[in-house]
Formats: C-alpha cells, sequence, structure tokens
C-alpha cells in the first residue's frame, strides 16, 4: 500500500479577509479545544478504519496557528502515532504572520514540523490592509526570522496576483521580498472573486487589473522568479529544487489522501468523501458523505496537467495503465500548434501561456 | 322573411391600448353574472399567459352574456374581445365583420389616441354602430366633457350623451348595457336562407379537433348536418354547436342566422377551416360566400432556427400549432450556412415577432435563434425584371441592380404638442416625411408622416415612447413602395461570411449602424483561443471593423485535495457551456450575440 497524505483542517481565523471563501470563521477557546479533541478522536478512528500509513501531514485553514502551539504539538503527535508518520516525512503547518504566540515555532519544531506555509499575499502595505490582512512588511520579516532560528528551514510565502489596483511593479516589489527572505517556495495565486465574498459585492468599486493585465502579470512572475532560482513546477507553485510541496503533490498526482476536519476532502481506496461544512457537526461527531468515484483517466489528466511535468506517458502507464488515447493527442495537437501545450513522446504539457488559459484546454482535452 | 332577431346583439370592444378595454369586458361579464365571483380573475378574456403579463389582448375572444335589460326583457349579447395593438388590425377586422354594432372606449383623461381613431375607422368600414363610452371618470385628471366634446369634433359621432364609466371601479357600467341594447342593431333573420356562417376564429384542441368559432349569418347548422367549408370544399360531420361562455363551452341544439357560437366537427388540420372562410352546408349549400376579410400579408420577416439542430421538427410542429391559431403568421423552411436548418417567417409586425417567438420559447419550451427582421424590397434589375427580396441572403449581385423600392407606411403620431419637436427629430432621423400636423385640440397633434416600414420595425415605437414619455402613440398602415438606395451589410467573424446576420439597410445608415454591430458583436462574442476580427462590409469593402482579442486567462489558480470534484464539474460546466454557442468556422457565438445584434435601440 502506498504512504497517503493527510490533511487537517483548523477551520478558525482571527478575522475573515474579504477575497475568501475557505471554510473558516471567528471563535472562542472553548470551541477551538472541542475541535482539537475531535479532531484527535477522528484521527484515530479513521486510523483504525482504513491502517494506513502517512507520509504528509498538512495543517491547513482557516489558521492553524490560532490554536497555539500546545494545541497544534497535541494534534501532530496524535496524527504521526496513528498513521505512523515517521521523522522523515513533510509536515507543514499554515500560519497566519500576525498575532502569533511566542516561542509557538520552537514547540512546532520540537512536535516535527518540517514546513511552514504563512499567507503573505503582499509585501505592500497598502495592499494587504484591503486583503484585509494585519501584520506589516516588518512583522513578517521577524516572522520569518523567527521560523528559522526555531530550525524550520523550509518556508513558503503566499502572493497574490491581480489585487485591486495592484501591477507589474508591486508585483515585482513583493517577488523581490520574497527573494530576499531566502524562502524555499513561493505560492503565486491569481485572485478569483468568489461568490459570496465581500470582494464579490464590491466587484464594481474595486479597480481589479483587466485580463490582459493579469495575465501579464502571471507570466512575469513566472520568469522572474525562474531567474532566481525558484523553479515553477505547478501552475500556482515554485520551489528551489527539492522544497516542492511534497504534501500538494500528492493531490496532482492523484493519490490518496485522508482529510480530517470540518470540510475536509478525502480520496482513498477509490473513493472520494467529505465531512459538511460544519465545525459543530464535527465537534458532534458527524459521518463523511460520499462524493463518488475518483481516479479515472479525465481527473487523472485534469490534475497532472497542472504540473509542468504534465501527463506523462510513462507516469500514466504506472497509474491507470493506458497511453495517452489518441483523441486527446488529437485535440491536443491544436494547441500545441499555437504553443498553448507541447505534445511529445513524453507525453502533454501546457506551456505558461496554456497554463492561463488551462481550463478552456483541459475541459477540451478530457471532455 | 326579412324580419330581427330582436333580442340578439352583437358587438365588439374597441379601443386604444390601456383605455381599459379588458377591464370593462369584465365588469360587464360580473354584471351579467356569466362568471361566478369566485372564478373571476382579472383580464378574464385574456387567458394566455402572455396577455395577461403585457396587459394586452393578442387573440380575438367571444362570450356570449345573457342580460336582463331594463325593459323587462333578456338579451342574448355576444361580445367578441378585440386586440388593441396596430399589428393586430387584422384580428380587430376579423372580429367587427362578426358584429353589428362596437363599444368605443375612449379614456376621460388621455382623450382620443392613434389607436382609438384607426379602430373606430376599422368598425366604419364593417358599417357597424359606434357605441361610444367614455372611461377612467375615476381618475383625478379626467375630464369627461373635453373628451366626448373630442369625440364629436373629431370622429363626428354623438357622444355628449355617452356613458360615463369607470370600469375599475364598476361605476356606471350597467348604462353601456343599456346603451347596448339600445344602439346596436339586432341582426337580420335569415333563417330560411342556406347556411352561411362566417369562421372569425379557431383553436385547436387536441381532443375535439378544431373548434371554429362562427358568427351565423343566414340560415342554421346543428349536429348531424355535414358543413362545407367554401374556400377549400373539405366537408365534415357537424359533432356539436354550442355558444361561448365566460369560463366553458355551453352545447345547443342549433346554432341560427345571427348568433355567434362555435362549431366541431372532428377537423384535424387547421388549414381546413380557415379563419375568414364561410361555412355552409353540403345538404344545403350556398351559392356565394361571404366576402371575406382582407387577406393578412405579413409586412416583417425573419428566421427562426433552433438553438439545439435536433429541435427542428419540434419547432415545425410549434409554427403548426400556432399557425392554426394565427393566420397572419406564415413559415417555410430555410437553411443557413450559419444556422443550419430553420424556417423563414412572417409577421404583422415586430410585436406580433416577438409575441410569437415568446409563446415558441414558453409554450414549446424551445430555444431560439433569430436573425435580423426584413421587410420585402423590391429589387429592379437591369434586365428590366423585378425580384422581391425578404431574406437579405438573396439579395442579388449589385452589379446586376438597376434600382431597388422600400416599403413604406403612412403614419400618425398623436402627442401633446410638447413632443413635437421631439418626434419630428426621430421621424427625420427615421427618413420620415413630413406629411402634415392637425391640431386636434389644444392639447393634441396629430402629425402625419410617411416611413419607409423598416425604419419601424426595430424599435420606432419604444423610441417614441421613451422621448414623448409615453404620451405619443402610434398607427400606420402600409402605403406602397419608394426607391431607395439599398445596401446589404454582410458580417465576416475571422474572415467568414455569416450568412444569418446580414441585412439590408438604406446606404445612409449603413456606416452608423455597422459600427453599432460591429461593437455589440464584439461586447457579445467571449474571447477565444485566437483573435477575431469582425467585419462588417458592403460587397468586398469592410465599413467598420471590431477585434475580439484573444482570450489570455481561464485558469483555477488553486487546485489542491479540498474539492477535486467540484473543479471537475466546473470544467464540465464550462465544456456544456460551449456545446450551447453556434460554431461558425472557427469561432463560437452565444445566441446572445445574434439578439444584441437584433435590439440596437440604446
Amino acid at each position: 500500500m502506498n504512504n497517503i497524505g493527510l490533511y487537517i483542517h483548523i477551520p478558525f481565523c482571527a478575522s475573515k479577509c474579504p477575497y475568501c471563501d475557505f471554510y473558516s470563521f471567528r471563535s472562542d477557546e472553548a470551541t477551538r479545544e472541542k475541535y482539537a479533541e475531535a479532531v484527535i478522536r477522528e484521527l484515530h478512528s479513521a486510523a483504525g478504519k482504513y491502517g494506513r500509513t502517512a507520509d504528509t501531514l498538512y495543517l491547513g485553514g482557516g489558521t492553524p496557528s490560532l490554536l497555539g502551539g500546545n494545541i497544534l504539538a497535541d494534534i501532530i503527535e496524535a496524527a504521526k502515532r496513528d498513521f505512523r508518520i515517521d521523522s522523515g516525512a513533510e509536515i507543514t503547518v499554515e500560519c497566519n504572520p500576525h498575532s502569533l504566540e511566542n516561542g509557538i515555532f520552537e514547540k512546532l519544531k520540537a512536535a516535527g514540523v518540517s514546513r511552514i506555509s504563512l499567507g503573505l499575499q503582499s509585501a505592500n502595505d497598502s495592499e494587504r490592509k484591503r486583503l484585509g490582512r494585519r501584520a506589516d512588511r516588518s512583522e513578517i520579516e521577524s516572522v520569518i526570522k523567527s521560523i528559522k532560528s526555531a530550525g524550520i528551514d523550509n518556508i513558503s510565502l503566499d502572493v497574490m496576483l491581480g489585487i485591486p489596483d495592484g501591477n507589474i511593479d508591486s508585483l515585482k516589489s513583493t517577488l523581490d521580498f520574497c527573494i530576499s527572505q531566502d524562502v524555499s517556495h513561493i505560492s503565486g495565486y491569481i485572485l478569483k472573486i468568489e461568490e459570496g465574498t465581500p470582494f464579490e459585492k464590491l466587484q464594481g468599486t474595486l479597480s481589479l487589473p483587466d485580463d490582459d493585465a493579469v495575465s501579464d502579470m502571471y507570466l512575469f512572475m513566472c520568469e522572474y522568479l525562474d531567474s532566481h532560482g525558484y523553479k515553477q513546477y505547478e501552475i500556482s507553485n515554485f520551489a528551489k529544487r527539492g522544497s516542492e510541496s511534497r504534501h500538494n503533490l500528492k493531490y496532482w498526482n492523484c493519490e490518496e489522501y485522508l482529510g480530517i476536519g470540518a470540510a475536509a476532502h478525502s480520496f482513498i481506496d477509490g473513493k472520494r468523501f467529505y465531512y459538511p461544512r460544519s465545525a459543530e457537526g464535527f465537534i458532534n461527531g458527524i459521518t463523511p458523505e460520499a462524493d463518488g468515484e475518483g481516479g479515472d483517466l479525465g481527473e487523472y489528466a485534469m490534475l497532472r496537467l497542472r504540473l509542468t511535468d504534465g501527463l506523462d506517458e510513462g507516469e500514466l502507464k504506472k497509474k491507470i495503465g493506458i497511453s495517452i488515447p489518441d483523441n486527446m493527442r488529437k485535440k491536443a495537437e491544436k494547441y500545441a500548434a499555437d504553443g498553448y501545450l507541447v505534445s511529445d513522446g513524453q507525453g502533454i504539457r501546457l506551456t505558461r501561456k496554456g497554463f492561463l488559459v488551462s481550463n478552456t484546454i483541459i475541459s477540451e482535452l478530457i471532455y | 322573411m326579412s324580419d330581427k332577431k330582436e333580442n340578439i346583439r352583437n358587438f365588439s370592444i374597441i379601443a386604444h391600448i390601456d383605455h381599459g378595454k379588458s377591464t370593462l369586458a369584465d365588469r360587464l361579464l360580473e354584471l351579467t353574472d356569466s362568471v361566478a365571483i369566485r372564478d373571476m380573475e382579472e383580464q378574464l378574456l385574456d387567458n394566455m399567459e402572455l396577455e395577461r403579463e403585457r396587459g394586452i389582448t393578442i387573440k380575438a375572444h367571444a362570450v356570449k352574456l345573457d342580460y336582463k335589460a331594463n325593459d323587462g326583457k333578456t338579451y342574448e349579447l355576444n361580445l367578441i374581445d378585440t386586440p388593441g395593438h396596430v399589428d393586430f388590425n387584422y384580428e380587430v377586422s376579423r372580429s367587427l365583420a362578426a358584429c353589428e354594432g362596437a363599444v368605443l372606449i375612449v379614456d376621460a383623461s388621455q382623450g382620443i389616441e392613434a389607436q382609438t381613431l384607426a379602430n373606430t375607422y376599422l368598425a366604419l368600414d364593417h358599417n357597424l354602430e359606434i357605441v361610444p363610452v367614455i372611461n377612467k371618470i375615476d381618475l383625478p385628471a379626467a375630464d369627461p366633457e373635453r373628451v366626448a366634446q373630442e369625440v364629436e369634433d373629431v370622429i363626428g359621432i354623438p357622444c355628449l350623451e355617452a356613458p360615463r364609466v369607470s370600469a375599475k371601479t364598476g361605476e356606471n357600467v350597467g348604462a353601456v348595457l343599456e346603451e347596448i341594447v339600445k344602439l346596436v342593431p339586432p341582426p337580420e333573420n335569415h333563417d330560411d336562407k342556406p347556411l352561411r356562417a362566417l369562421i372569425f376564429d379557431s383553436i385547436y384542441d387536441s381532443y375535439r379537433g378544431v373548434i371554429v368559432y362562427v358568427r351565423v349569418m343566414d340560415g342554421s347548422i346543428k349536429p348531424g348536418d355535414t358543413m362545407r367549408m367554401m374556400a377549400t370544399g373539405a366537408e365534415f360531420n357537424v359533432v356539436e354547436t354550442g355558444y361561448m361562455r365566460a369560463t366553458s363551452l355551453e352545447p345547443c341544439k342549433c346554432l341560427s342566422s345571427g348568433e355567434v357560437g362555435y362549431i366541431t366537427a372532428s377537423i384535424k388540420t387547421v388549414s381546413d377551416a380557415r379563419v375568414g372562410d364561410t361555412v355552409t352546408t353540403a345538404e344545403n349549400p350556398a351559392s356565394e360566400p361571404l366576402p371575406g376579410y382582407r387577406k393578412v400579408n405579413p409586412m416583417v420577416f425573419c428566421g427562426i432556427y433552433p438553438a439545439d439542430g435536433a429541435d427542428y421538427e419540434n419547432l415545425r410542429d410549434a409554427l403548426e400549432k400556432l399557425q392554426l391559431n394565427d393566420a397572419a403568421l406564415s413559415y417555410e423552411p430555410e437553411t443557413s450556412g450559419a444556422l443550419g436548418f430553420g424556417f423563414r417567417c412572417g409577421f404583422l409586425g415586430l410585436l406580433h415577432l416577438e409575441i410569437i417567438q415568446e409563446r415558441l420559447e414558453r409554450e414549446y419550451n424551445l430555444d431560439l435563434v433569430t436573425t435580423i427582421p426584413s421587410v420585402i424590397y423590391k429589387i429592379h434589375l437591369t434586365d428590366k425584371s423585378v425580384v422581391e427580396i425578404d431574406n437579405p441572403c438573396n439579395y442579388p449581385d449589385p452589379a446586376t441592380v438597376d434600382f431597388a423600392e422600400e416599403p413604406v407606411v403612412e403614419s400618425h403620431i398623436y402627442s401633446p404638442p410638447e413632443y413635437v419637436g421631439a418626434i419630428m427629430d426621430l421621424c427625420q432621423d427615421r427618413r420620415g416625411n413630413y406629411e402634415g400636423m392637425t391640431y386636434l385640440d389644444a392639447d393634441r397633434v396629430d402629425l402625419k408622416y410617411t416611413l419607409p416600414l423598416n425604419e419601424i420595425i426595430y424599435d420606432f415605437f419604444d423610441v417614441l415612447k421613451s422621448r414623448t414619455r409615453g404620451y405619443a402613440s402610434f398607427d400606420y398602415e402600409m402605403k406602397g413602395y419608394q426607391k431607395a438606395t439599398l445596401v446589404k451589410l454582410d458580417v465576416l467573424l475571422n474572415g467568414d461570411m455569416i450568412d444569418a446576420l446580414s441585412f439590408i439597410i438604406h446606404s445612409e445608415k449603413a456606416y452608423p449602424r455597422a459600427r453599432r454591430i460591429a461593437e455589440r458583436l464584439k461586447e457579445n462574442i467571449p474571447r477565444q483561443m485566437f483573435e477575431i476580427p469582425i467585419q462588417i462590409a458592403i460587397g468586398g469593402k469592410v465599413i467598420a471593423r471590431e477585434t475580439v482579442k484573444a482570450m489570455r486567462k481561464d485558469v483555477l489558480a488553486k487546485c489542491y485535495g479540498g474539492d477535486i470534484t467540484r473543479k471537475k464539474k466546473l470544467l464540465e460546466k464550462q465544456k456544456e457551456g460551449k456545446k450551447r454557442m453556434r460554431q461558425f468556422g472557427t469561432v463560437e457565438v452565444p445566441q446572445e450575440a445574434f439578439m444584441a445584434v437584433l435590439k440596437l435601440d440604446d
């Protein structure tokens, strides 16, 4: 049996950012404690049910750091025990640089955390304010310093493209900040206005850069990071050699993972299922809901085509036991001619220009 | 024998739109106990969903009312409802031919409007007795005395004694029924003659077949008779005769001269019971049919195509059914390189077109693509022959064209004087020819213009209404043809001509229209994987150009384990959405783009 990835969702935030549609909300301490207990309980029962070993653990949210070092350490210890996670595993915790407890990173390091993902979004204070991010640039600098001094070297920063009033210059200054901090990993996301968020309501009043400007920013980011040693390996992800997120790669390789926590999704033994979006329900022991089968060729191709390695003939053979079907190849050739992808003996790989319109291309290729 | 059927009155109600025709009809139904109170709903006769929604009457409707008059006698009143809009004049004409009188409703605050006059003249053409009624006396702005005087002055019928009523509150509505009994002549008794019954409407019922609505002029008809359609010669065995009641059909033993009622005879196709035809019997046939109606000719044409080619048969069935009840609708199959198989349809006007389109979509659940409406142009060729074109695709090679003619209408616009300037600007802009202006009274003028039909079929009425704050009214009739410099505009997407978007236009208008069409298309064609040039051309010469830039961004930036299923569905939906677009060469065009070109008003 392959090792699985373990994901734990912590749906709490100190405040809700206006662009975010993830399942998260403000909470009191008692709720957080009860939630952590429920996570430990569910970890234990899932371990019994599936009897699997994990080699990556990812605590995401929301803002896991809100739980504090001790509770996080308890959860991580429980996960390590139940899923036989060894010391070589990648263990990531997402943190918000604002109002972090003193000494939290030492505690996390002691619990075995090897990687911290920080929601930077922008290094420009005026942009950060518009995005509802509370810490300022100097606070972030000192947080990164304390992560490193706790002995955690693998740091990832989230960067956002297409921020209201944003342009290539403001993006460049954010990227320069990341580079100057010498982090090992950068995720660069294009802002998407999600339904039901404050940004959706404000959409008309936000001066959002248009599609062309955002596309230019994206291409700039890819090249700029590349020239500074951050190699793109997924549509929105860049890493120094060897620092790619092993946990996230499991998603894109269509490998198995187990999600614990409200709104957390799982894919294991060919089945997809998820816990409903309710922390209260989760605390009270609500069972996951089935979400059908997963892992067919369409799904595999959809995920793999997000990677710079693309849909690889060798990997496909190993995974599903077939070659890229003729009709998919045929459709791909149309795009290859216009430089949206490369289709050769090795497989099908989208170019950066292709990544930008990957919805169109992927939906065309797989349906 | 030439006595009269003293207890029968056959009448229509005519009015300008919104003057309260349907409301008055409702009150008359109530007063004659034709409808149980619990069944009463507003605009009872307008039973088509679309009619109630738009507050207009589209189809003629008929109903028999029993009225006990002040003289103690009970009268059989046959009310034949009529539409008000100019597009439906032919329906009015059909109804009027079945009557001896017409109730003319005039709004006590607005006075005479364009359709008041148009419909009154139609009624006078049919030698009907006019029963004027001043309605809406409950309105604060009501001035019944002034309006009554206006009717006397402008129309020349006595009106000072006319009932002043409020159909809304019901005030004095009883007086209308008394006036009908008093003024509308009873029909002649021609029971001894061979049957002649005028078909003024027909509806298709899936159980009984076609139900034919008739006004019996001569003779009588009863179940068991063999009815014969005089135009087609088709014969049917009469199954049932009866009267139209407000909410049901009431069978009767026999329909005789002077009466209005229905006949069923297991008639399967509506074309066998054409509106305007005369019914007689095979046993005792009449020698001459009744004079038919003025033949209605469609004036506006457009292509109607199913959005999904698989719906072609369904569209044909739907058109066939609609035509059963709507003689003015014409259709014939046509093929478009861009849109596939569809129909070239003819309409009385743009409202008629819109209504048919809405009915097809709602009642028959069809997704449609409609092309730009056209009128019939007469193209004189250099070889002295003339071709009539209602489809721009058939426009001949300009080199072979000597000259072209376009249809024009004579129009009357009634309006308060303060809007004359705005109206003149509009008519000027629409290439109108000023024919004169008459003051009906101090508050109202009648502006006469000759206007090219193709200038009024798109949006003229809407623009007129908005420029006059809804005060102006408009009516027109065909006048004939006049010479015009016409050009055909072609639309090219990515170099391919889209035949369904071609249209014919006056050369003066070509440039601005071409620019707006190019802009509209640009707004409505989504960015695709390559740049799409939009060109509008006359012959080979491009006169307007826009570009839809290539799509650059369509990406899910974040995709992790959370919701693979949702992301997959999103892509699936995207793919489905593309299927709903029309593929023109390499370009995908959504239906909205066609609509946007159609509705250029802004």
